[in-house]
């Protein structure tokens, strides 16, 4: 039976420079018990329908056509006081991050009790035993002991269990789960979802599970409907959808998904990134190419190797980077009074080698640890216990590590967020030449200018980005600036922490080709952070994997995928969605 | 949640410690203090005998000890002015400050909580935004100027209201109070309402900034999307969120109603502790400044300790953390 029907639905926003369309002209059903994948890239109008269907739609943006019928009734005549009444008792919504969605100041007990009694006329205690049935139904263990718990006090899988007994304790007929599970780890992630699915098939709940990740409607959706731009591109059975799509744009999305089984050279057939349409100056440096770029790396590179050589002819065969029985410690937050508190350890006991040209591949789940290594190489945060040399020079802690200390150059660090990793006071042409007048590597200004303009062709951006500010620009460019920036620093060593997490999959595809072309081209080492398994299959040669802050396997990174030893790795493995259907 | 305490309450030592070392300073070398307490006739010899029989010849650690310990006991010596024990006119004049203080913080905590949660909740509405042009004024006119209009039309023009002094009080013990009598709230009412103005506008704002705040989040909509009421919704889950970070500027606000009520008691000549501090500086009257000094910071750590154990109540979070 069909339980909610959307026809032709249009929103728009008003907006300074005349009325954007968020999504237009859009059809989709949900039959009972049916989950029903929505997927797109961002600013695809994904969240825009969960809003509307919720009736939460934030001013000023409007329904401007179309209908959505829910067991007969059209929601969009409703009035707001009776749409009100409608929320929690047939509609549900999920949200994104468990951590922020419950209300902090409130026991467990108290937010379920006051949504059961908003919807049924039960005494407190009845409340209460059905708000203990409920966190057991979803997996919560000692229901009846922790009720009286506040948020803080479960870790982020549990509490998304909590917000789904939230949602569930009014019995809701159809659930809007947004992201539901972007911001748990894989081994939680699975669990939340085989959830969702019993729910869905045991209570005949319908739910409209909005997400960017494919591996996440192939794990669980009945239907897909993929959405781009605010229209409708396909829709079908999720199998239909996934192994064999029709449209254009679909086929390239799947093409762009790294496959945990399989490594690709390079994405072939990916969707091209949408090109700023404001810009259409002529302006450009002149003798500034791709080529110069590559030229002046080449050149450059060639230089300072020969200089290192020269100093240090004894060490040129050590490896880029040596890591041994590293320890890191955060310092307490609260020094204990009269017993020694020695703090967190976020490491421990790590030892690794990367050799030049290599690609290392570091895993892990949050908390694991893998962003404090970075952060201790780097200098960022101090080691307390190991060492860490580079080509046979000590790398001493961050805080000792002197400002001239030659290895500042040599390891470069390219941020999760490329939104906060770009200076959004200052121009492209400022953000990148500041390497090459720190290190003086060119002092001309008009060499420096032609270079960067360079340089940026190598990355496949446009010259005149030069003269524009970072938000002007998408995360997939902000992260191609902040790669050119790192590049202009000749590096040895690229530290990427997440380089892609915040990038749509059709842009980490294009990222992840430019950071495998500009490895190949200057032998540089790469350490790649990541907490998605199929990213660093792609790109490493070996992994090494990190649990609670220990290296629990490291070695080459054809056999950890095809048959890791530990017992964590395999878990890991088997628990990352497969995708299977799309070989 | 022992060792929270604990711990505030050594910090509030030190503090305590660090601030009486400043008004000894002042004590002890802002002039001689035997040529302040002397007249002109006393022979060199007395004043040496003097000197020595009140310790000011000991190693300046030991003097230190000494005020430090004397201010510990409740024994915090004679004003150069009036020779009276300092202990007892700051006694005498506390209860008009404390009364002051509170009644000003009242109608500010009356008028700015109300009112900030109007203004966060309806945002863009006529009556919001006349408030907040409203309160503009209330922040950028001096409190002196704000008292010396209300005495021109409610004492001057208009003669409904006294404009000087505290009127009739009852003795309750030493304490002496405006509350209980009809003529003392009379009084009462300029000099709180001149006192309040400035503190109802940063409460207002206070909380309508931080309101809006809370209203974005997460765990906002989620509770609108399960369909509970948008009463409950606002006046018990916003609003408590809300005040988590509020309590501590209103605590700070009430130690500086106490502290700087300087300027409003001189304009209505009300007889509290601002008024003495100011004849003190007139007649550069150090013991009782210096007592002044550690009194009012001993206010703030009261309040800022009362303030954090507020902040436990409230948030789980800081419960379980200690």
């Amino acid at each position: 039976m069909t339980l909610l029907e959307i026809n032709n639905l249009t929103v728009r926003y008003p907006t300074r420079f005349g009325e954007f369309t968020a999504i237009e002209a859009i059809d989709l059903n949900i039959s009972e018990g049916e989950i029903h994948g929505l997927v797109g890239e961002s600013g695809a109008g994904k969240s825009t329908i969960g809003a509307v269907v919720m009736g939460l739609l934030e001013s000023p943006g409007y329904i401007a056509s179309g209908n959505v019928n829910m067991l007969g009734t059209d929601l969009t005549t409703l009035n707001p006081t009776d749409y009100h009444k409608l929320r929690g008792n047939q509609l549900g919504m999920i949200f994104q991050d468990p951590q922020t969605s419950l209300n902090p100041l409130f026991t467990i007990a108290d937010q379920l009790i006051t949504t059961i009694q908003q919807h049924n006329e039960v005494s407190e205690n009845s409340a209460r035993e059905q708000a203990i049935a409920l966190l057991d139904e979803v997996g919560i263990d000692d229901a009846e002991g922790r009720i009286d718990d506040f948020p803080h006090q479960f870790s982020g899988g549990m509490r998304q269990r909590v917000v789904i007994a939230l949602v569930l304790c009014t019995n809701p007929k159809l659930i809007v789960a947004d992201e539901p599970t972007t911001a748990l780890d894989v081994s939680i992630q699975k669990r939340i979802l085989v959830l969702l699915k019993d729910l869905a098939r045991q209570r005949g709940v319908g739910i409209l599970l909005i997400t960017h990740d494919i591996g996440v409607i192939a794990e669980i959706c009945d239907r897909v409907t993929v959405l781009r731009q605010g229209k409708v591109v396909e829709v079908g059975p999720t199998t239909n959808v996934i192994a064999q799509p029709t449209h254009e744009y679909t086929i390239g999305l799947m093409a762009a998904i790294p496959l945990i089984g399989k490594r690709l050279e390079r994405f072939q057939n990916i969707i091209a990134e949408e090109a700023p349409s404001d810009d259409n100056t002529q302006w450009h440096v002149s003798g500034a190419s791709a080529e110069y770029a590559e030229h002046w790396l080449h050149e450059n590179y060639t230089l300072l190797q020969n200089q290192q050589q020269a100093v240090a002819s004894a060490n040129s065969d050590q490896a880029i980077l040596v890591v041994n029985d590293l320890e890191v410690r955060y310092p307490p937050e609260n020094p204990g009074w009269f017993r020694k508190n020695l703090g967190y350890q976020a490491l421990s006991d790590i030892d690794f080698e990367l050799n030049r040209g290599e690609v290392l591949g570091v895993v892990g789940e949050s908390g694991s640890g893998k962003s404090t290594l970075a952060k201790a190489i780097v200098g960022l945060v101090d080691y307390t216990r190991g060492s860490i040399s580079s080509n046979g020079i000590v790398l001493e802690p961050g805080s000792q590590r002197s400002r001239k200390h030659e290895a500042r150059r040599r390891l470069q660090m390219i941020f999760q967020d490329p939104y906060s990793s770009l200076n959004n006071r200052r121009t492209v042409e400022q953000i990148l030449a500041e390497p090459l007048k720190f290190y003086s590597l060119v002092d001309s200004r008009a060499d420096r200018r032609k270079l960067l303009a360079s340089v940026l062709q190598l990355v496949e951006m446009p010259q005149q980005a030069l003269r524009k500010y970072p938000h002007q620009f998408s995360g997939g460019q902000r992260q191609r600036i902040a790669i050119a920036r790192s590049l202009l620093c000749l590096p040895d060593l690229l530290i990427c922490d997440e380089p892609t997490s915040a990038l749509d999959v059709s842009i980490q595809a294009h990222v992840l080709n430019l950071l495998k072309d500009l490895q190949d081209e200057f032998n540089m080492a790469i350490l790649f952070i990541s907490h998605n398994l199929a990213v660093v299959r792609q790109m490493a040669d070996r992994v090494v994997v990190l649990k609670d802050g220990e290296v629990v396997e490291q070695g080459d990174s054809d056999v950890f995928f095809t048959a890791p030893s530990a017992e964590y790795s395999k878990l890991l493995l088997r628990e990352t969605p497969s995708l299977s259907i799309l070989n | 949640m022992i060792s929270y305490v604990a711990r505030r309450l050594l910090q509030s030592v030190f503090v305590m410690l660090a601030v009486s070392l400043i008004a000894f300073t002042l004590f002890r070398f802002v002039g001689d203090p035997i040529a302040q307490m002397v007249g002109q006739e006393t022979s060199l010899e007395d004043q040496a005998r003097l000197r020595s029989e009140m310790g000011l010849n000991d190693p300046l650690i030991t003097q230190y000890g000494r005020f430090v310990k004397n201010l510990a006991t409740g024994e915090f010596g004679f004003s150069y002015r009036t020779r009276q024990p300092i202990g007892e006119m700051i006694l005498s004049r506390l209860p008009a400050t404390l009364e002051l203080g509170f009644v000003s913080l009242l109608i500010s905590l009356l008028l700015g909580i109300p009112a900030g949660i109007y203004t966060a909740l309806n945002k863009d509405g006529f009556i919001s935004n006349s408030i907040l042009v409203a309160t503009l004024v209330g922040v950028s006119v001096p409190t002196f100027v704000i008292g010396i209009f209300l005495i021109y039309l409610f004492g001057v023009t208009l003669g409904w209201l006294p404009t000087f002094g505290r009127g009739e009080v009852v003795e309750i013990g030493w304490w002496k109070t405006n509350l209980l009598t009809l003529d003392g709230w009379r009084s009462l009412i300029l000099p709180a309402l001149t006192l309040g103005v400035y503190q109802v506008t940063l409460t207002m704002r206070l909380i309508r900034s931080e309101m809006l705040e809370v209203l974005r989040t997460d765990y906002i909509k989620f509770a609108v999307a399960r369909g509970i009421d948008y009463r409950t919704v606002h006046y018990r889950h916003a609003l408590k969120n809300t005040m988590v970070p509020v309590i501590t500027i209103i605590g700070l606000q009430f130690g500086g109603i106490i502290a700087f009520s300087i300027v409003t008691e001189s304009v209505f000549q009300w007889p509290g502790m601002g008024l003495l501090f100011l004849d003190s500086i007139r007649y550069v009257d150090i013991p009782v400044m210096s007592v002044y000094l550690v009194l009012i910071a001993l206010i703030f750590v009261v309040i800022n300790l009362m303030v954090d154990l507020l902040y436990a109540v409230i948030d789980p979070r800081v419960r379980l953390k200690g």
